[in-house]
């Protein structure tokens, strides 16, 4: 979305034009050709059921439903059902307005001027106002909200400071206009501010309702939300269910009447239920399943790439590991991972030998080893494992770390034994339950090799780029490098699409040079959905919006 | 009786108190925190969260706390569920599992102690080779094996019964977790009843009721059964922690939204009140059930006296 983003020809530009384009500028309602029946042919000339009702599988239970304090991909899930950001996801995952009708940047990309719809109303028929665009933004970035998501909030101006309680969430770089018209100002130029605005971090507050019920403004009955849906009834590990909001300002053309949330932890258990019919469409697959699923379920399996990389990281913080980038080089090039993702995994994961997967504005890295063949990514690995001083008698020992689950155990197994096997390392494997791992990772004393992975946040390099930044709570590696650090500074504030991309290019290229981290392969997302679920198209978030979604006769 | 209720009770305060000072001790000793996360929040954000939840207090004060809100029947905020607290959560779970548990725990009873019986009176047979052999088989197969098995047959193939949930509360979603959870009971149940009921009916007394002329079902039913029953309500107890812990497999299998799921949950999130609040829950629970026991003992064997 960011490439619509042209402020460098001066002036403020209205974006709202180049975002019709996208056939979804329409405020009113057109005899059923909302956004999604332009875009995917829609259900004209196809029957729709009689009940509009359809049940998901939404994996593990989730947190909370108040969007500001919620961390999993679940609960966002559903949150993007009861409430409406200023910007939204078409079902290919472009952006498209909200909450917002239009908005207008200033020349030097820090000033957001975001024009409200006059006709978007609450759940329970209240204007959505810039007021409440403020409030919720605020409530984001105070540190008394508890919310580990803050750092969404860091391009607006002040927002790190009143997190950090050195200034009032009233400093927030966010402002009522009027009533219709809020203004955002920017610390720094954010190329992919507009994409931030589909997270729930930035979602509007309703005041009243806040105020009145305190911490118990999301239960069923409390929340007022603006978004296509309202939450009507919620029995913790047993189901969440939402039904249409009539005050929605596009209600016309939202066609599910109910919409139904499981938890569905034991990804077995949810095969099961899909099976059965009692759900219509799934959270995930149990890989071990893959195979069987594709015989015989197979039209219904979707499989498309999904913003994320699976990754193996080294404790550089530590020797063997520490000052080694010839090792660890060494290691990366001794996995054949054409052998883990097909043979192992087998469900489409995209082999990765850069960090960041493709995405907006960013093609991905062409490493020089992605063109070889496996007999010379091994010949060139047992080179530099010997120059790092390892051989068959002096061979490297080592541990990897990895957290309880199958497919991390088989992952870790492939590893350990094309090492063994091309270099002759003696690797270990040791497992730990989650909590346990997640702190083992960050303390960087007992691992040397563990496994990771990271879903991008937003659709931009930059969710990647963060990560492995010297000051970085997320760099497990304890990876510091000022000269990444330095180029993905610089990207913060540049401008221009080209050159910010290229220096996002730059700083992996110096991250996979150093290679504090192996990058095994770019996430697939993974669902089932019954063929009368029309409305879904896979996209790159895998980010769905349920008002887009309608059952057809079956 | 009551003097013997009031000792009963009174003891079970020290051993509720010492049950949770472990149980609170052990799950901070856990390694891995609440808000260990892949997203790792920021130094002030995390001081924050810690005062909010008391955990930058001293552990003696964090325990007074605790028992502070035990004493109010307030189990805290979860950690997880964030806008639940403990003691609604609990409310929520116990029923299923109670209906769960309950139904599973009568249905064995019903069975077991009847097949029990039918084995022991026809020693021997093919009546009893036949309910061995299948009580055999039942100990043997774990339950989260017979589960999905249960699931495959009829929720996919037959499509008889649902594979999951609790659907609008009704009676189908039941079935198959309450068999899957009776079924090891059962065939324990049937074995621990034909074993003591072959040792009763070899007794003096059944001789001597025979000898007088009483027709067998009279014999049976007034004479045999109390007593060839005395093992089996002593392992009542037992038994209903196995149906809490077995309910934990099971719950998770069938996505029922019980006390289980919510005890397995909580410890894998580190959510320390919530696990705190189940643990406490079941050793109520099976204090008090056993207590219950030691009572039916009494009416059971004249032998046994309360002082």
């Amino acid at each position: 979305m960011t490439r619509t983003m042209t402020p460098r020809f001066g002036g403020l530009i209205s974006l709202a034009a180049a975002l019709a384009l996208a056939g979804c500028g329409g405020d009113g309602a057109e005899g059923g050709s909302s956004a999604a029946a332009a875009q995917i042919g829609g259900p004209s000339g196809t029957e729709l059921a009689e009940h509009q009702v359809l049940h998901i599988g939404n994996g593990t239970e989730i947190q909370t439903l108040d969007p500001h304090r919620g961390e999993e991909l679940q609960g966002s899930n559903i949150q993007r059902d009861l409430y409406e950001g200023l910007v939204n996801e078409a079902p290919n995952g472009e952006l498209v307005p909200g909450a917002a009708k239009s908005w207008d940047v200033s020349a030097d990309g820090k000033l957001y001027t975001f024009h409200l719809r006059e006709n978007a109303r609450w759940s329970n028929g209240d204007p959505v106002t810039a007021h409440d665009f403020v409030f919720g933004l605020r409530r984001g970035a105070d540190p008394k909200t508890l919310t580990i998501y803050s750092f969404i909030l860091t391009p607006i101006k002040n927002a790190d400071e009143i997190t950090a309680g050195k200034l009032p969430p009233t400093e927030l770089g966010a402002r009522a206009v009027d009533d219709y018209t809020l203004e955002i100002e920017l610390a720094n130029a954010t190329p992919y501010f507009l994409g931030l605005l589909t997270h729930s971090m930035t979602y509007p507050l309703h005041q009243p309702s806040y105020e009145e019920h305190g911490g118990l403004f999301v239960r069923p009955g409390n929340l007022v939300s603006n978004g296509a849906f309202v939450l009507e009834e919620q029995v913790v590990q047993s189901h969440i269910k939402v039904v249409r909001n009539p005050h929605y300002w596009d209600a016309a053309n939202v066609r599910l009447t109910e919409l139904w949330f499981y938890p569905t932890e034991d990804l077995s258990a949810e095969l099961q239920r899909y099976r059965a019919g009692e759900l219509d469409y799934t959270y995930d697959i149990p890989t071990a399943r893959f195979d069987w699923i594709s015989e015989n379920l197979g039209d219904e399996l979707k499989i498309a790439p999904w913003v994320g990389s699976y990754f193996f990281g080294f404790n550089v913080t530590r020797p063997p590991f520490k000052d080694n980038p010839k090792l660890r080089r060494a290691l990366s090039l001794a996995v054949d991972r054409e052998v883990l993702t097909k043979d192992v995994l087998g469900a489409g994961e995209r082999p990765a030998f850069g960090w960041v997967p493709p995405m907006s504005n960013y093609t991905g890295q062409n490493m020089v080893e992605a063109s070889w063949t496996q007999a010379e990514r091994v010949a060139e690995a047992k080179r530099l494992y010997a120059e790092a001083g390892y051989s068959e008698k002096n061979p490297l020992r080592t541990t990897i770390y990895y957290n309880t689950h199958e497919d991390h155990r088989r992952i870790s197994i492939t590893l350990a034994a094309m090492w063994k096997e091309v270099l002759g390392a003696e690797v270990e494997l040791f497992n730990q339950e989650w909590k346990v791992f997640l702190d083992t990772r960050s303390e960087k004393i007992d691992t040397r090799i563990f496994r990771s992975g990271w879903i991008g946040d937003y659709n931009d390099a930059f969710t990647f780029a963060e990560l492995f930044r010297s000051t970085a709570g997320q760099n497990d590696p304890g990876y510091d490098s000022p000269e990444y650090d330095r180029l993905v500074a610089a990207s913060q504030s540049e401008l221009d699409v080209a050159k910010r991309a290229a220096l996002l290019e730059e700083a992996e290229r110096v991250l996979l040079a150093d290679m504090p981290v192996i990058p095994l392969y770019h996430y697939v997302s993974q669902h089932l959905v019954k063929p009368w679920v029309g409305g879904y198209e896979s996209n790159l978030m895998d980010r769905h919006l349920h008002k887009d979604w309608y059952v057809l006769k079956h | 009786m009551l003097r013997y209720s009031l000792r009963r009770l009174l003891g079970a305060i020290p051993t509720l108190l010492i049950l949770t000072a472990v149980a609170f001790v052990m799950i901070r000793l856990a390694p891995g925190g609440p808000f260990d996360s892949e997203r790792q929040p920021s130094p002030e954000i995390e001081a924050n969260l810690r005062a909010a939840y008391h955990l930058d207090e001293p552990l003696y004060q964090q325990f007074g706390r605790y028992l502070g809100g035990l004493l109010r029947f307030d189990f805290g905020p979860s950690f997880q569920y964030q806008d639940y607290n403990v003691t609604e959560l609990i409310m929520t779970g116990f029923p299923v599992s109670l209906k769960l548990g309950g139904t599973a725990m009568l249905l064995a009873l019903l069975v077991g102690v009847t097949a029990g019986c039918l084995a022991a009176l026809r020693q021997n047979s093919v009546v009893d080779h036949g309910v061995m052999a299948i009580s055999m088989t039942g100990i043997s197969i774990p339950n989260f094996v017979m589960a999905p098995l249960l699931v495959l047959v009829f929720a996919i193939y037959l499509r008889w019964l649902p594979a999951g949930g609790l659907g609008q509360g009704s009676v189908r979603n039941l079935v198959l977790p309450v068999i899957a959870l009776a079924l090891p009971q059962i065939a324990y149940l049937s074995r621990l009843t034909r074993g003591s009921m072959i040792e009763v009916l070899r007794s003096n007394f059944i001789r001597t009721a025979r000898a007088q002329g009483l027709p067998t079902w009279k014999v049976i039913v007034k004479h045999a059964l109390k007593p060839a029953l005395l093992p089996v309500v002593s392992y009542l107890g037992p038994a209903m922690a196995h149906v809490i812990t077995g309910s934990v497999v099971i719950e998770q299998i069938f996505s029922v939204p019980g006390l289980g799921r919510f005890f397995v949950t909580g410890a894998l999130n580190r959510d320390y009140t919530l696990v705190m609040g189940v643990v406490v829950f079941y050793g109520v629970l099976i204090i008090t059930f056993n207590f219950l026991v030691d009572l039916a003992y009494a009416w059971l064997d004249p032998k046994v006296k309360y002082r």
